[in-house]
């Protein structure tokens, strides 16, 4: 017996395609640095295009936010997008709250919220429960927060992610649950380290 | 006429446990002046290194470092909900160039192992500075089992472990580590054994 919370408007499942929404919410990434996290979110940044200014994740569960947070930190000109999943993200449900305090200017995070776990079988999350990512970043002090349900609303905020923002931003993307074919990029965690520190001109290491 | 007006103050309430309180107040004293003297060592060893972002979960043993370090407009400070996100700072940060270190307790290692995949797998350079519990005059058994499960759990992930036990080590030990981390591209945890922080005081 699975207990569920009253459903509120948040909890209604989404439509969207996940991998148009990805390639939707890139469009407009011009210099921004991407962070995905594991599973789906990760495939769906390759498969809009493998790039040396992506780090993807395929484990650490729940850091994705944190690096996003680190990176955010150390390149305070440039603009740093999250790109990780509902499970993913409610494994880092105190994040939000470091970084609220934290409070960077430069950091977007965007859940893609299937309100599953897709990679292990498709049980229901705590967000198809009912639980808000967007209302609880809101809660924490973010500086934007929306729950996106079509292309058109993508569209425009993918269209102001690269700009300034006056504090971290999160944007749940409300997708259908489906596990599109896999679009796996290196698992060499040491080799997109370094691509990555070489496009900002950092040695190897 | 401070220290005059202290002792009046100790004689006052009770002379014979006011001697006493006086003997403990200078074992405080000293106990707080040795604490601030590895403490700024410590700071001054990682300034060197360039260490530009600190994270941490408060411990009693950190607060002069947590302190120096929350008051340096050079060094970017995050207080942590649990010490995991600090080995995902840690990353992110190298992503961006920068060096970092984690400040936890013991207690706090059990929070890490899985997110400390990420820096072993990529060879991410990170320094966690551990305050132990649960080791040496210990009134806490609840801080027993992680104090004694914390370098073999470190090792098990693939944390190399350094350890100081009396003052004048650790900032040697520290810099040692630190060079190994941030050069080394190593994963290391120093620990800082609970004789060397001093018996609680509860």
């Amino acid at each position: 017996m699975v207990r569920t919370m009253p459903r509120s408007k948040t909890s209604k499942p989404g439509t969207l395609a996940r991998r148009e929404a990805v390639a939707t919410l890139l469009r407009h990434r011009e210099g921004m640095l991407v962070v995905t996290g594991l599973g789906s979110p990760t495939y769906d940044v390759h498969a809009a295009g493998d790039r040396d200014d992506n780090f993807y994740l395929w484990g650490a569960m729940g850091g994705a936010a944190l690096v996003g947070l680190g990176l955010a930190q150390a390149q305070p000109d440039k603009r740093v997008l999250v790109i990780t999943g509902d499970g993913e993200q409610l494994m880092a449900f105190g994040s939000l709250a470091t970084i609220a305090v934290a409070s960077p200017r430069n950091l977007t995070i965007v859940v893609i919220d299937n309100h599953h776990f897709g990679e292990t079988g498709m049980q229901m999350s705590h967000t198809g429960h009912g639980i808000d990512l967007a209302e609880v970043a809101a809660s924490c002090g973010f500086a934007a927060t929306a729950t996106l349900r079509t292309r058109v609303e993508i569209d425009k905020v993918a269209k102001i992610l690269a700009k300034p923002a006056e504090g971290p931003c999160l944007y749940v993307v409300k997708v259908a649950a489906e596990n599109p074919p896999r679009s796996l990029p290196s698992r060499d965690a040491v080799f997109v380290k370094n691509r990555f520190r070489a496009h900002l001109g950092f040695p190897a290491g | 006429m401070e220290r005059y007006l202290s002792i009046v103050y100790f004689l006052e309430k009770d002379p014979v446990q006011g001697v006493a309180d006086m003997v403990n107040a200078k074992a405080a004293r000293s106990a707080v002046g040795t604490a601030n003297k590895w403490a700024s060592d410590v700071y001054r060893v990682l300034k060197a290194a360039n260490v530009r972002q600190m994270s941490y979960v408060p411990d009693a043993g950190h607060t002069t470092l947590i302190n120096l370090f929350s008051a340096d407009p050079d060094v970017v400070s995050d207080v942590l909900t649990t010490e995991e996100e600090g080995v995902a700072i840690s990353v992110g940060a190298w992503l961006g160039g920068q060096r970092s270190v984690l400040l936890l307790q013991s207690s706090g290692v059990g929070n890490c192992i899985n997110m400390l995949s990420l820096p072993v797998i990529g060879r991410f350079p990170l320094l966690m500075l551990v305050t132990m519990r649960g080791e040496w005059a210990e009134f806490n058994p609840w801080q027993v089992p992680m104090g004694r499960a914390t370098q073999s759990t470190l090792e098990a992930i693939g944390v190399r472990v350094m350890r100081a036990d009396a003052p004048g080590d650790l900032a040697e030990t520290v810099e040692a580590a630190a060079a190994l981390a941030y050069e080394a591209d190593q994963q290391i945890a120093v620990l800082i054994g609970q004789r060397l922080l001093g018996k609680k005081k509860w």
